[in-house]
């Protein structure tokens, strides 16, 4: 038996994954200037590391396929373009050395992608990351950015960051262990979307070698390190076992004794579709608008909507309008430069400088709705007081999109959910920002993780309130964050009242076993005492 | 010199698939250097990926090509070519 130690974190994606680790790297940063005794060493040295670089890149893009391999083998040119090559050499021979010379070289054509605005301005991110994989190679560090060994690995990393997601492959990926983050981050978020265990704050977990062999369970936050062959196999039996016992329920969400709570998907386009679900719940739109110097045309928005809505003919997909600002910055917007982004001009409140936008793109869903047979509700992220709420209601009413609701992610529209309900059709609350506005908690901070609990009573009873407004006017109340997604919570949460459940589909099979487990009755004593705090 | 005067007839301009097939064509031209330009601007080697980005031209920019001696004006007739297609519409081959 291998000794092996345990590392403890918080688990936020259920499920055991076991293989070998492997970490990813930050972007060097730039050591101070370094002199050069022979200009003709250093050059060598810079082109060597641009050629590693673009092997690199190639070896990546072969695997891909589409518009990331083809970002891929432009990155590849860029790389290998001769007069790159030239113009670090002449740095080298002004005085610079190989990683500074790189970063100035690239820096010029930066400055010209992004004066060209478009899409050139789009790639500065492809020639920064030229950049810090050229200079950790001149440095001699690891190649930044998620490692790619030839067999399935456990990804270890200090936090993972919207971007990582396009090169994250998740074939190859057995689970995700971050140093940071906490149950509301990008890693949660994106370990849900994958199904794969998770676990954050794990103190430590930089600091295991890669390829030793680990074991990860996702429920109870622990990383066993240094395991054997038998511990490996042994973990996989229990996963499969685990996986088999979810997907023995089917059908629509219910209780024991029949309560109906429907569970619904998260999604972001047609590919995240999969599994058995009664209906999307949130389908963000921030997709189509990412990484675009120009807001999408209406058309292509049409087309984008239609794609999903054919998918689910007679099924509900609600349809949430752009949640921009604070995490998802969108170039077009210009919102750069806010002292506080997450309390900046963010979500609904864009529509006060660009009602186009919102306009465009209410008028597109409802053409795209219209075409296809599936019921679509739309709702408005960010909303704080009735007033905003029935002004979104209006403005949806006037593309034609016959039911509008609000979410409830701020503590003032949780407050006045009665007030709200009198003129929307629907809530739904997305407890990831409901806890980090109601605990003044940012949920990019790891430390704050315990605040950010979705256990935490202030946040239920906020969501007890909104459930409340709902029954007293008989409209739909459901949830959309991540707190969905946890079996255990679930419970809790339909014990409130909440009549909808939204979260990655690959959760549904557990969140749809754990309700079919537990009565009604049961489920309002789990809510009893969850509000106690006990 | 040899010079031609070419519209991009690319739909998504000299950017992506189509600067890199305009790229890697000018590179296999050499021994013959080819520039390019747009307007009055500096002319920049076309066997440049990261120059030829730097132009930003999209589709209906108009751009100048230049290069002398043995060849050139066979080198110019074939990337005048391939630049006046929209090479975002052909196939692709892999697909």
């Amino acid at each position: 038996m291998a000794e092996s130690t345990i590392l403890h974190g918080i688990g936020v994606g259920a499920g055991l994954a076991a293989g070998p680790a492997y970490r990813t790297a930050p972007p060097p940063a730039l050591p101070p200037p370094v002199p050069v005794t022979d200009p003709e060493v250093e050059t060598a040295r810079a082109v060597a590391a641009l050629s590693a670089v673009a092997a690199d890149l190639n070896r990546r893009a072969e695997t891909g396929t589409g518009a990331v391999a083809e970002i891929l083998r432009a990155q590849v040119m860029m790389a290998e373009d001769p007069e790159l090559a030239a113009a670090v050499a002449a740095e080298i021979e002004a005085g610079a050395d190989a990683a500074h010379a790189i970063t100035a070289a690239l820096a010029i054509h930066r400055q010209a992608f992004e004066a060209a605005g478009g899409y050139l301005a789009e790639r500065v991110a492809d020639l920064d990351d030229i950049r810090d994989r050229a200079v950790a190679a001149c440095l001699g560090r690891p190649m930044p950015g998620i490692p790619s060994p030839d067999q399935p690995f456990v990804l270890v990393a200090r936090d993972l960051a919207p971007a990582d997601t396009a090169t994250l492959d998740p074939r190859h990926v057995l689970a995700l262990v971050t140093e940071e983050g906490g149950p509301t981050s990008h890693t949660a978020i994106l370990a849900r979307a994958l199904g794969l265990p998770a676990v954050v704050r794990c103190a430590g977990a930089l600091d295991i070698a890669d390829g030793t062999l680990v074991t990860v369970d996702g429920s109870t936050g622990d990383v066993a390190i240094g395991v054997d062959a038998d511990a490996v196999e042994a973990t996989r039996d229990a996963e499969a076992r685990r996986r088999h016992r979810a997907g023995s329920e089917h059908g629509p969400g219910r209780t024991k004794d029949g309560h109906p709570v429907a569970l619904y998907a998260n999604i972001g386009s047609v590919k995240d579709l999969h599994g058995e679900v009664e209906g999307v719940g949130l389908f963000r739109t921030e997709l189509l608008y990412l990484d675009r110097a120009d807001p999408p045309s209406k058309e292509e928005q049409i087309d984008a909507y239609a794609e999903v809505f054919t998918a689910l003919p007679g099924r509900k997909v609600i349809v949430r309008t752009l949640d921009a600002g604070a995490d998802k910055p969108l170039p077009f917007l210009h919102l750069s430069g806010e002292p506080n982004p997450a309390l900046g001009i963010r979500g609904l409140r864009v529509a006060w400088r660009r009602p186009e936008v919102l306009r465009t793109q209410l008028e597109a869903i409802a053409q795209a709705a219209r075409t296809t047979a599936a019921e679509v509700w739309v709702m408005a992220p960010m909303v704080a007081t009735a007033a905003e709420a029935a002004g979104f209601v209006a403005a949806c009413r006037e593309a034609g999109l016959p039911v509008a609701g609000a979410m409830v992610e701020i503590p003032a529209a949780a407050l006045r959910a009665s007030s709200l309900m009198s003129t929307v059709d629907f809530l739904s609350i997305g407890t990831n920002d409901l806890s980090q506005y109601t605990f003044a908690a940012d949920r990019q901070c790891g430390e704050l993780a315990e605040l950010l609990d979705p256990w935490q009573p202030a946040l239920l009873e906020l969501i007890a309130g909104c459930t409340a407004a709902g029954r007293a006017a008989g409209k739909p109340v459901g949830v959309c964050g991540e707190a969905a997604a946890d079996p255990q919570l679930a419970l809790v949460l339909a014990g409130l009242g909440v009549t909808s459940l939204s979260m990655a589909p690959r959760a549904v099979p557990e969140v749809r076993a754990a309700l079919a487990a537990h009565t009604l009755a049961d489920c309002q004593e789990l809510a009893r005492a969850a509000l106690l705090g006990t | 010199m040899a010079t031609r005067t070419v519209t991009v007839g690319s739909a998504s301009g000299l950017h992506a698939r189509p600067a890199a097939l305009f790229v890697a064509a000018a590179a296999a031209a050499s021994p013959v250097r080819v520039t390019i330009r747009t307007g009055e601007k500096k002319a920049v080697p076309a066997h440049s990926m990261l120059s030829v980005l730097s132009l930003g031209a999209k589709c209906g920019t108009e751009v100048v090509l230049e290069a002398d001696g043995d060849g050139a004006d066979a080198a110019l007739d074939a990337l005048a070519d391939l630049l006046g297609r929209d090479l975002d519409a052909e196939e692709t081959g892999d697909g």
